[in-house]
């Protein structure tokens, strides 16, 4: 089940959902997860004009999109002069380095993190891990994962895909603490564990939810309490966060902070909402005395560059789209063999490993819309994913593909059927003929249609067709 | 943003019926039903006799080449300025939302447009453009209503069926679990991701047992064609019928 | 110079060309933003407490109203009823000053904030139990206090001791979060190091989604709110 080193294995989607789906555990604990997110998102919502919200969400995402490459920059002058040091990463390696070297000049061994997805993508931890650096995620959730040498299996509860038995086996087998279904227990146990290394840690690392180019305002949403220790306690916070969580004003997290909490667990606000502008100053008792920033881009302005898919970019990473998912809640997240799973991961993780790794994502929904439906920001998922699907194919001579990757899945059966289609349904005559032979030779029709009826019966064609029936009801009546 | 409210015309004296391949092929009888429906209104329904197919399963597998050469010679064939009716969410979904994004920035753009803004689903047409009412001639029967995600989601018509089914005084309509959840069909996601499918089409069809019914109604054929053909496979009693068959029959139509 | 720092001037240098490329010259359309929905409740001033109390309790946090002059008498109470030994509270703020002149109790002790953390960081994780602050008033729709930590009440008060009192001025609370900060002009000021909305207990839903308080945070969050 693990899938330890990230993307190794991504290309192998189809063995994977067969073994989530054949695995009763995993079917249980996220269908019962999956349905009591959704039930405490719509109470949470109860009271409010949701999609007034949802536009205005929308909107202030646009607006920041609309004015990205300005307001990097002016968050980048605001946290200066604040005394935050920002760095720029084009890729996930390069911040890892960066981050690397900030470790190495303060000679840190022991970094303390807090959730951030951004890192998970950069496989952060497996690098500092080979520098030497030891990397302690604090997140509950984060921390079991870690225990398990997993990935997170949804980008909110990181180990949801576990239940309370599984924990509890783990945290004894790795932390000898013993068995109980307490989880009152199991987390103050894992609050002991994490105690001292709060104390000890020499950096702590943290992701950023909306970062305010207005006022150099790094946000965090939480709400154990992990990350405002992990940016607080240890001499050095570093924040890392892809270059699209810039939002223009203060006011515009508003919104956000609304939607977000809403949407992702249900809550009307997290326990912590976390604001850092700055280190500690002179006069300060606590804080750390240095801050970084690291704003990663890792494919993020490739896909800034089409206007449709941009709209990706627009995403406050609630995971409500994998929560009302239907297949993401019988697969579970593992089974997509990528950091951001679900709806979201299916839109974003093509730009990031490119097509050819991710081929299998683009199909793997009904297009049902569910995603579409409760996404805080009205992302068009089902939009983008057709257009994927488009890209996958090389499907459309009017609109050249940009995605790299693209064209992977365009072979030559695939193409032939869709030809054969074109020849049949874009001639009326042929088409009629067709539905003529059809019904005319209905016993002949085959038991068997490959996977279809691998689980169900194959459709019979009528008698008549619809065309025959109203040909001959219009001779009655005319005659 | 919001998406644009349905404004909906005054009775017209004409429609034109888009009856789908799906219905065209396999289960015309909805096809006939719809119709049969729309005439009862006093509507007279003109059938194109060169229609084929909406283009929706090349477009949503990606092959948007193969869609619009499949689609333009259609763009003819509703040349009166009279509503269009499609029984089936998914289809009317690929009409009204689809064809404005397959033909933008094409020679067809303004006609597909034109055609997109005629497009209403049967059920939506019949309650809100019809305002039908509805004289239940038949016995007492116990169904369950699956909506399509394409009805549902891109046609808004989500609650149209269990109104119109509110309707029929001996018709007890019961709520399966998870109603708005999706059957599995997805075109061809049902042959490109077989096991997913089916583990939906499994839990739906389950769904619907437990709450109590023996026949389900759906908007779309092909959720129909997925939940029907499973239950048979799997040689349970569940049975599914086109909304359209069903309102036909419980108003006294000939099946 | 520094080899790696020309290389990350470079990243930035790409990273925005590509990203004014990207754009062109195509303006993207935006819609206007209209705040009403997050902003526009007028709630009166009882509503808005009960509010407050109604959110905030939902979610385990304690709220006791108190009168202005008796809070030092309810806090007392509280902390022996809790079995708390000692409170961290400033030396250097209105309330703290209070407190000090008027709690005439050997126990439970008062601790002061007095060095930086660095100094005292085993004794703050293991000896202190719990802590006073004020706050900068509170949000009733989400049942939040807004907390800027200073020199005098650090950010770890209000995070590293198992029990953490609140003082909230009955007149200090908001509709909303937006009203808040735009009625406390946050952005024109500027902001501190640190902000936060503090919501209750500090929790977590990690393991099967079950509900359990005081992960790493307090697990106990008391609210006195002064009238």
């Amino acid at each position: 089940m693990s899938t330890d080193t990230a993307h190794s294995d991504v290309q192998q989607f189809h063995p994977r959902v067969r073994s989530a789906l054949e695995n009763p555990q995993i079917r249980s604990n996220f269908r019962s997860a999956m349905d009591g997110l959704m039930g405490k998102r719509q109470a949470a919502f109860e009271d409010w004009e949701l999609e007034t919200l949802r536009d205005l969400g929308a909107a202030v995402r646009l607006r920041a999109l609309s004015r990205l490459p300005e307001l990097l920059v002016q968050l980048e002058t605001n946290c200066q002069l604040q005394g935050i040091r920002v760095h720029w990463a084009e890729t996930g390696d390069q911040a890892c380095e960066i981050i690397r070297d900030i470790c190495k000049a303060r000679d840190a061994r022991r970094v303390i993190k807090g959730k951030s997805m951004v890192s998970e993508e950069m496989e952060l931890n497996h690098f500092l891990e080979a520098e030497g650096i030891e990397a302690l995620e604090s997140d509950l959730g984060e921390y079991i994962v870690q225990l398990a040498e997993e990935t997170p299996s949804h980008i909110i509860m990181p180990a949801i895909h576990k239940n309370t038995d599984e924990i509890s086996d783990l945290m004894h087998e790795k932390t000898g603490t013993e068995r109980s279904r307490d989880v009152g227990y199991l987390t103050a146990s894992a609050r002991q564990q994490l105690r001292d290394k709060f104390m000890q840690a020499d950096v702590g690392i943290s992701g950023v939810n909306f970062a305010v180019a207005e006022t150099g305002t790094l946000c965090l949403v939480e709400n154990e309490g992990n990350g405002r220790l992990t940016t607080t306690v240890p001499p050095c916070h570093i924040a890392v966060t892809g270059i699209e969580k810039v939002v223009e004003h203060l006011e515009d997290v508003a919104p956000l902070l609304a939607l977000l909490t809403r949407s992702a667990t249900g809550q009307h606000i997290t326990t912590y909402f976390n604001m850092i502008s700055g280190p500690r100053k002179a006069d300060e008792k606590d804080g750390p005395e240095e801050v970084h920033l690291v704003l990663v881009d890792s494919g993020r302005s490739s896909i800034y560059q089409d206007q449709e898919l941009l709209d990706t970019l627009r995403c406050i990473r609630c995971g409500a789209c994998m929560n009302h998912c239907p297949v993401y809640a019988r697969v579970g997240g593992h089974a997509y063999g990528t950091t951001y799973p679900g709806p979201i991961g299916k839109i974003l993780m093509p730009h990031l490993l490119g097509l050819e790794n991710t081929r299998d994502l683009p199909s793997a929904s009904t297009l049902c819309g569910a995603c579409g439906e409760v996404c805080p920001v009205r992302i068009p998922i089902p939009k983008l994913l057709q257009r994927l699907r488009k890209e996958s194919v090389d499907g459309d001579r009017l609109r050249p593909s940009v995605v790299p990757g693209h064209g992977v899945k365009r072979t030559l059966k695939e193409q032939a059927s869709w030809n054969g289609y074109r020849w049949l349904a874009s001639d009326p005559g042929r088409y009629r003929l067709a539905g003529w032979m059809m019904t005319r030779f209905r016993a002949l029709t085959p038991r068997n249609v490959g996977p279809w009826t691998r689980y169900r019966t194959a459709p019979r064609p009528a008698a008549k067709t619809l065309h025959q029936l109203m040909a001959a009801r219009r001779r009655e009546e005319q005659s | 943003m919001t998406d644009t409210i349905k404004l909906y015309p005054a009775k017209p004296a004409k429609v034109y019926f888009y009856g789908t391949c799906l219905v065209d092929l396999f289960y015309p009888d909805a096809g006939l039903a719809g119709v049969q429906l729309l005439e009862r209104e006093g509507i007279d329904v003109l059938f194109p006799q060169d229609q084929t197919c909406c283009g929706q399963p090349a477009f949503s597998s990606g092959f948007n080449d193969q869609a619009r050469d499949v689609v333009v010679p259609q763009l003819d064939l509703f040349p009166g300025d009279w509503p269009i009716v499609v029984p089936a969410g998914s289809c009317g979904g690929m009409m009204r939302k689809h064809y404005p994004e397959l033909f933008a920035g094409t020679p067809w753009q303004a006609k597909a447009e034109a055609l997109a803004s005629r497009v209403f689903e049967l059920t939506d047409f019949l309650l809100n453009v019809c305002h039908i009412r509805l004289e239940d001639r038949g016995e007492p029967v116990r169904v369950a209503m699956h909506t399509s995600c394409s009805a549902r989601r891109e046609m808004g018509v989500g609650d149209i069926g269990p109104t119109l089914l509110a309707q029929l005084q001996q018709v007890e309509v019961v709520e399966q679990a998870r109603a708005t959840e999706c059957c599995g069909f997805g075109g061809t996601f049902a042959v490109r991701h077989p096991e997913v499918s089916e583990a939906m089409v499994a839990d739906k069809t389950t769904a619907i047992e437990e709450a109590g019914a023996d026949t389900f109604l759906a908007t779309d054929c092909g959720c129909m064609m997925n939940i029907a053909g499973y239950a048979e496979k799997q040689q349970r009693s569940l049975k599914g019928q086109h909304i359209a068959s069903f309102l036909w029959q419980r108003v006294g139509g000939d099946a | 110079m520094n080899p790696g720092k020309t290389a990350r001037n470079q990243s930035r240098t790409a990273i925005l060309n590509r990203l004014r490329e990207g754009r062109g010259d195509q303006a993207m359309t935006v819609p206007a933003s209209d705040f009403a929905v997050v902003r526009d409740r007028n709630w009166t001033p009882a509503e808005r407490l009960d509010r407050f109390e109604a959110r905030i309790s939902s979610v385990n946090g304690e709220v006791h109203r108190v009168a202005r002059e008796q809070w030092i008498d309810t806090l007392y109470a509280l902390m022996k009823a809790k079995g708390l030994e000692n409170l961290l509270v400033s030396e250097d703020v209105e309330h703290g000053r209070e407190l000090r002149r008027l709690w005439p109790w050997e126990a439970p002790a008062l601790l002061g904030y007095e060095q930086p953390i660095e100094h005292w960081k085993p004794a703050m994780f293991n000896n202190v139990a719990a802590a006073l602050t004020g706050c900068l008033g509170a949000i009733a729709e989400t049942g939040s206090l807004m907390l800027w930590p200073t020199p005098q009440e650090p950010r770890l008060m209000s995070l590293v001791p198992p029990v953490h009192f609140v003082l909230l001025a009955a007149d200090c609370v908001y509709d909303t979060f937006h009203q808040a900060m735009a009625e406390q002009q946050w952005a024109q000021q500027g902001m501190p190091t640190n902000a936060l909305l503090i919501s209750g207990p500090s929790k977590t839903a990690d393991i099967e989604q079950t509900l359990a308080y005081g992960v790493h945070g307090p697990r106990e969050l008391v609210v006195l709110i002064l009238e």
